[in-house]
């Protein structure tokens, strides 16, 4: 699954640690995302949509 | 934001040493029940029994400290441990009625030892931990 996390986070000037604190995970855990070596669960993709201000569809794209 | 870090990382963390404790705790009380009869408590009957029971009512506690670490664990995390587990106890089951086997068969020249499952066990979880970890980096 491809998804624009790296992007969005440049964007806010976020770093991944920032966001992993945010939704409650390991930097090591958004890394892996980020890199498309793991896929979050809906729950928590629907954390990082939320906290972005997007839709979940805006981010993750089912490749 | 920082509040945050610090209250998931500390739940974390004290998950760690609980399960730490408890697992010194179940050694220790394992080390006393193997070793008490023969060098305390000069094989009094009641005593052991005493000592293999608080061992055991420990390690009940290990194996609930070890659940509440595992749900503690974010989704990768949680994905890396029980990958690992589940291979260790693959390993452990198979492995070790291939040993009994062995042992009945009388291929090998010693007994089949509980220990030596027990490592492999452990050896099997921690490469199996390392390796499901690098796998995500």
């Amino acid at each position: 699954m491809k998804n624009r996390i790296k992007v969005l986070r440049a964007e806010r000037n976020m770093t991944q640690e920032e966001l992993a604190i945010e939704v409650q995970v390991s930097r090591q855990t958004i890394n892996a995302i980020e890199k498309e070596k793991f896929d979050p669960s809906l729950p928590l993709a629907f954390k990082i949509s939320r906290l972005f201000g997007l839709a979940i569809e805006d981010i993750f794209h089912y490749d | 934001m920082e509040t945050k870090s610090n209250e998931w990382e500390a739940t974390q963390r004290e998950n760690v040493m609980h399960l730490a404790y408890w697992t010194i705790a179940w050694v220790l009380t394992m080390a006393v029940a193997t070793f008490g009869p023969k060098f305390l408590w000069d094989q009094n009957s009641s005593i052991s029994i005493l000592a293999i029971l608080v061992n055991t009512i420990i390690g009940a506690v290990m194996i609930l400290m070890n659940r509440k670490y595992a749900n503690g664990l974010d989704e990768m995390q949680r994905k890396v441990t029980m990958e690992a587990m589940a291979i260790a106890l693959g390993v452990g089951v198979v492995s070790g009625l291939s040993y009994s086997m062995l042992d009945i068969a009388n291929v090998i020249p010693f007994n089949a030892e509980i220990g030596h499952m027990v490592m492999l066990i452990s050896i099997t979880y921690m490469i199996a931990f390392i390796v499901g970890s690098i796998r995500y980096k």
